[in-house]
């Protein structure tokens, strides 16, 4: 049994104009100590992804259907208080900007003691003792006098440290981070990224690692989604994605990446941009930009298609398959 | 710490010169005080020189000049009406308003934060809506309609309350008579606290609610829910901390108003307060004493904006009252 298995996932924003679907047919599996990188362009509901499997999603969002199997526990079903023991116990998640995360009127170990005794039964003693030990893995310089600073006495870098050691104190079975270097200044992202991956793999701690950047999946990860307009186009081993894309709006992400292109040539940004939720064109919701497409993209919405090892929700793609099997049996 | 206190008494020096310039200069524009002073029956020479010997003749500036230095040395003049030091006067009734004010304060503070919070959390519910429409009456009813319905159901219709005076009361130092320590002064603390309370009320609802809904988008909050804390802990601790920042300023500058508003509800519970005193005090063109009671407001506006400082720099670490790094 896979640690977390997502299935049918749907999550719509009750909206005064109407329902909208945020996420739509979600699904995808995790094991222990794994990492799956989660691509996609901004609002391709990556973060809602992420929030939706802690049930976490802020009204006016719901599940509205679906499973989040953990441990083969429905997550999508289950009482708050059972929630509640899960959350930053067992699955924790890392947030994108340091500097809004840590509550500015706590000081660092007040927020980090809180936490433990949550899921421990725990005296503050010992909850403050671990608390300096997860600083000290995290590499914060002289964690005993850190403890009892204020978020504003830190770094960016320093507080973004301290929310993965938030992240890791109670040596969960997954970690949820949402582009947990974006918000960080370019020199140290790198530093942060190596120390998270790091301290995963120390603790065979699965990680859901959310980002823009497709280098950043091909270092890290071992699996990876690219998710369009709610739903999930591609997946797959990272390795067979970066290197064999498939569908056409995954290549041009490919494209537009920096280091795929020859020098002093100009990016291939995929033209037009991702439509919001409620202008979803009816077929293939990427059917306005791409390249290659056909009749039947704008009335059917596409299927998964098998390639290699990757699953992919094209009409050409499966049309290409399709004869390459027909002239097989041939 | 010490810069504070010095840049907190540059503040009140200047607040302080311009209320003595503004209350001193409107006394000439008061109307003559010698008609209170005086009978009918003085002659027009007395008058002129009872006037010479009050300095009511002296330029602006040497009237001024005497004023200043006299105030330094507590002496804001004679009241004309009591014959005795204004500020005395003043001082003698301002126990009667701070514990109006105070008691006002109270009532907002333990119904304002529990009703805001409750109506962030529960948006939708229909006593946050039913908490809100009231709001928005209790906004547009002036103090003293608020005041009269008051005196007219519980004093006169149920008979519940009295409706005017300070009742019974107790010597507790320095000459300050307490309400608060008989049955029959908190009694008759109830109807003027609770109309002087119904103008900030709606206001620090609506306040604390709108801060708290903000707060509770907050990404630190939904990270608090991401670490699996309690509700409570994350309602009361990390979003009620938070929210309170806002409106300890803001509160702090309408404790100053509310003593402004007091003359109001003074007037309508014939409390004997400064207000009271001060309307009185208009009425009989009493000068030193209309001068003594803006200095007096003036002073407290001044000394709850310090207490208010000191307060919020206590809850926010962010604020450093040193100014050190
Ligand atoms: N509270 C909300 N109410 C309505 N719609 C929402 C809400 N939160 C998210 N959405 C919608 O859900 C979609 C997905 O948003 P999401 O934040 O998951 O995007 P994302 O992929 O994380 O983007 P980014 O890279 O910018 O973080 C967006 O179209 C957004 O408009
Ligand atoms: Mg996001």
């Amino acid at each position: 049994m896979a640690l977390l298995e997502v299935r049918n996932l749907e999550v719509s924003f009750g909206l005064r104009s109407g329902a909208v679907k945020a996420l739509r047919n979600i699904n995808f599996t995790l094991d222990r100590g794994e990492r799956l990188g989660l691509v996609g362009e901004s609002g391709a509901g990556k973060s809602v992804l992420g929030f939706s499997i802690l049930n976490l999603i802020a009204k006016p969002g719901r599940i509205t259907g679906g499973e989040i199997l953990f441990e083969g526990q429905n997550l999508a079903s289950m009482s708050d208080r059972d929630l509640r023991s899960i959350r930053g116990n067992r699955i924790s998640m890392i947030f994108q900007d340091p500097m809004m995360t840590l509550n500015p009127v706590l000081t660092i170990g007040q927020q980090m003691v809180e936490c433990l005794m949550a899921h421990r039964k725990i005296s503050r003693d010992n909850a403050r003792t671990i608390a300096v030990q997860k600083l000290k893995q995290v590499q914060i310089p002289s964690p005993e006098t850190r403890i009892d600073q204020y978020p504003h006495e830190l770094s960016g870098g320093m507080r973004q440290r301290v929310v993965i050691a938030i992240g890791l104190l109670m040596d969960p079975d997954i970690i949820i981070a949402d582009e947990p270097t974006t918000a960080l200044d370019v020199t140290i992202q790198a530093e942060i990224m190596e120390l998270m991956v790091e301290l995963c793999e120390r603790n065979n701690v699965a990680l859901i690692l959310i980002t823009h950047d497709l280098g950043v999946v091909s270092q890290v990860t071992q699996k990876a989604i690219v998710m369009y307009a709610g739903r999930v186009i591609e997946q797959g081993p990272t390795r067979e994605i970066i290197n064999d894309a498939q569908h056409p709006y995954t290549q041009g992400l490919m494209n537009a990446l920096p280091q795929m292109a020859i020098p002093g040539q100009r990016l291939n940004q995929i033209r037009g941009s991702m439509p919001g939720l409620q202008k979803i064109p009816t077929g293939c919701a990427f059917n306005p930009r791409c390249d290659y497409v056909m009749d039947i993209c704008h009335h059917q919405l596409p299927g998964y298609t098998a390639s290699g090892n990757c699953q992919v929700a094209c009409h050409m793609v499966a049309e290409m398959k399709k004869s390459a099997q027909a002239s097989e049996e041939v | 710490m010490i810069a504070f206190f010095i840049k907190r008494l540059a503040q009140a020096i200047v607040v302080m010169f311009v209320i003595s310039i503004i209350s001193f200069s409107i006394q000439d524009n008061l109307g003559d005080p010698l008609r209170e002073m005086v009978g009918q029956s003085v002659s027009e020479a007395e008058r002129q020189q009872l006037r010479d010997e009050l300095g009511l003749n002296d330029p602006f500036l040497v009237q001024y000049g005497r004023f200043v230095k006299n105030a330094l040395q507590g002496d804001l003049g004679t009241s004309y009406f009591f014959k005795e030091p204004a500020l005395d006067v003043i001082l003698a009734k301002l126990p009667a308003t701070l514990e109006l004010v105070f008691g006002a304060s109270l009532i907002i503070i333990f119904l304002s934060v529990p009703l805001g919070v409750y109506s962030a959390i529960n948006p939708q519910s229909l006593f946050s809506k039913a908490v809100m429409g009231l709001s928005i009456v209790g906004i547009s009813v002036p103090v003293f309609l608020t005041a009269i319905g008051l005196i007219y159901l519980f004093a006169i219709e149920l008979n519940w309350m009295p409706s005017y005076g300070r009742g019974e009361t107790v010597d507790m130092f320095w000459g300050w008579e307490s309400g608060f320590f008989t049955a029959d002064g908190l009694a008759h603390l109830v109807l003027p606290c609770v109309s002087l309370a119904s103008i900030m009320l709606p206001l620090f609802i609506r306040l604390i609610r709108a801060e708290m809904m903000e707060v509770l988008q907050s990404e630190y909050v939904k990270f608090a829910w991401a670490k699996g804390l309690n509700p409570r802990r994350i309602y009361f601790l990390h979003a009620l901390k938070n929210t309170m920042l806002p409106v300890i300023t803001v509160g702090g500058v309408q404790i100053g108003t509310m003593v402004a508003y007091t003359i109001l509800t003074e007037t309508v519970f014939q409390w004997p307060g400064m207000g009271f005193l001060f309307l009185e005090a208009i009425n009989r063109v009493d000068t030193p004493l209309i001068v003594a009671y803006l200095i007096v407001v003036g002073a407290i506006f001044v000394i709850t904006n310090t207490i208010v400082d000191l307060v919020y720099g206590l809850v926010n670490p962010t604020v450093n009252l040193a100014g050190k790094k």
